[in-house]
């Protein structure tokens, strides 16, 4: 069995029964990012309560299947639009950031491509530089997905304190990823039914475009999702006719590597990981 | 990108694996237009997802090479204008007339 890192999982929406079955099929790691509830939250004490969840009881509810767990922390982009309530979020983050389980800010990016939402998403990516942060971005939705993945990466072109090789760009399919790799950013393939890529698409990019800088990721939440879509997609690869060393190489080494450029990302051995 | 080649598998092969399941997804696609036909009422024809559908489906016949790009070229929003506020929280699938 391959052991895996799923870069892009919304654990606080999975039951239990989820860290079990990604356990059982190699996950050793899985990073949160901060996500929409389903509903606009209306005050920064109700992200206090989430940035708490997130970093106090789902990593030890991870660990007791052996599964280290990291996250992100932000105002997700579909709430970008409340500049107020951004400001306010964005007031709480750093006391947030030194938590062990705190990689970066994320996933923060744009949801229907409006003004609002871009300024709140260059404030997240100024927070980040002053607290010299990963960043994990999310790209828009089907037809905003070109045009929000566009703007996303020409405002961070033109600032120079960016990084490329610091900002993990989340969700790139086949029109996106080109200009995602080209500008040097780490790009994800995200693994979900319908709106984002199937097993196979994930594997025609990885072939076409190489392994480098590309990872693959469930991104399960609370909608039809599957937290087994790296297991899935790596049957999908042996199926394809790939090595062992070369699905390694996506699913463990290159998150592995994105990830370590954070001093808190450190993988335990599992016997070391269960008894943390 | 390397596109010769750059699929491991042979044309037997990648025939032998996947046609059946393939043969299945166009099945299904025709029978959504069979059943947008049979509808109880015609009453969106001109609705701008069913016409990029139908737009996707000329490009997915072509016989040159990049055909899911361009499908989702086809399927987007090319405007580049920042929308002036949020108009609901999700995206339709294809890109209304006006944002064209």
């Amino acid at each position: 069995m391959i052991n895996y890192i799923d870069l892009h999982a919304h654990m606080v929406s999975r039951t239990t029964d989820d860290y079990h079955a990604m356990a059982l099929t190699g996950c050793v790691a899985v990073t949160e990012p901060a996500f929409w509830a389903g509903y606009d939250r209306v005050s920064a004490s109700a992200f206090a309560d989430y940035f708490k969840h997130l970093t106090e009881f789902e990593p030890q509810r991870a660990a007791k299947y052996g599964i280290q767990h990291y996250t992100w922390l932000c105002l997700n982009p579909k709430e970008g639009e409340d500049r107020e309530l951004a400001r306010e979020v964005l007031a709480i983050i750093p006391q947030f950031l030194d938590r062990p389980n705190v990689l970066g800010i994320g996933e923060i990016g744009l949801n229907r491509v409006t003004r609002n939402e871009l300024a709140t998403f260059i404030d997240h990516v100024e927070l980040a530089l002053e607290h010299n942060q990963l960043i994990h971005i999310h790209t828009p939705h089907l037809e905003d997905k070109y045009k929000g993945t566009k703007a996303i990466v020409e405002t961070l072109a033109s600032n120079s304190r960016i990084d490329p090789s610091r900002v993990m760009v989340d969700h790139v399919e086949e029109h996106t990823i080109r200009m995602v790799l080209e500008h040097g950013f780490w790009a994800g393939l995200t693994l979900y039914p319908m709106t984002k890529v199937s097993p196979g698409r994930a594997i025609d990019m990885l072939e076409m475009y190489g392994t480098e800088r590309l990872c693959v990721a469930s991104a399960c939440d609370w909608g039809p999702s599957q937290p087994l879509a790296i297991p899935n997609c790596m049957f999908e690869m042996r199926r394809r006719g790939h090595s062992q060393q070369w699905i390694h190489e996506v699913v463990y080494t290159n998150p592995s590597r994105f990830l370590s450029q954070s001093p808190k990302f450190k993988l335990a051995p599992l016997e070391q990981a269960l008894v943390q | 990108m390397q596109i010769e080649g750059s699929c491991p598998r042979t044309q037997r092969e990648l025939i032998e694996l996947e046609f059946i399941e393939h043969r299945t997804k166009i099945l299904d696609i025709a029978a959504f237009l069979d059943r947008f036909d049979r509808s109880i009422e015609h009453n969106a024809n001109d609705d701008f997802r069913i016409k990029a559908f139908r737009e996707a489906l000329a490009a997915l016949n072509s016989a040159e090479f990049g055909r899911v790009e361009r499908i989702q070229m086809l399927l987007s929003d090319l405007s580049s204008e920042l929308r002036a506020e949020r108009d609901g929280q999700s995206a339709y699938g294809a890109a209304k007339e006006s944002e064209q």
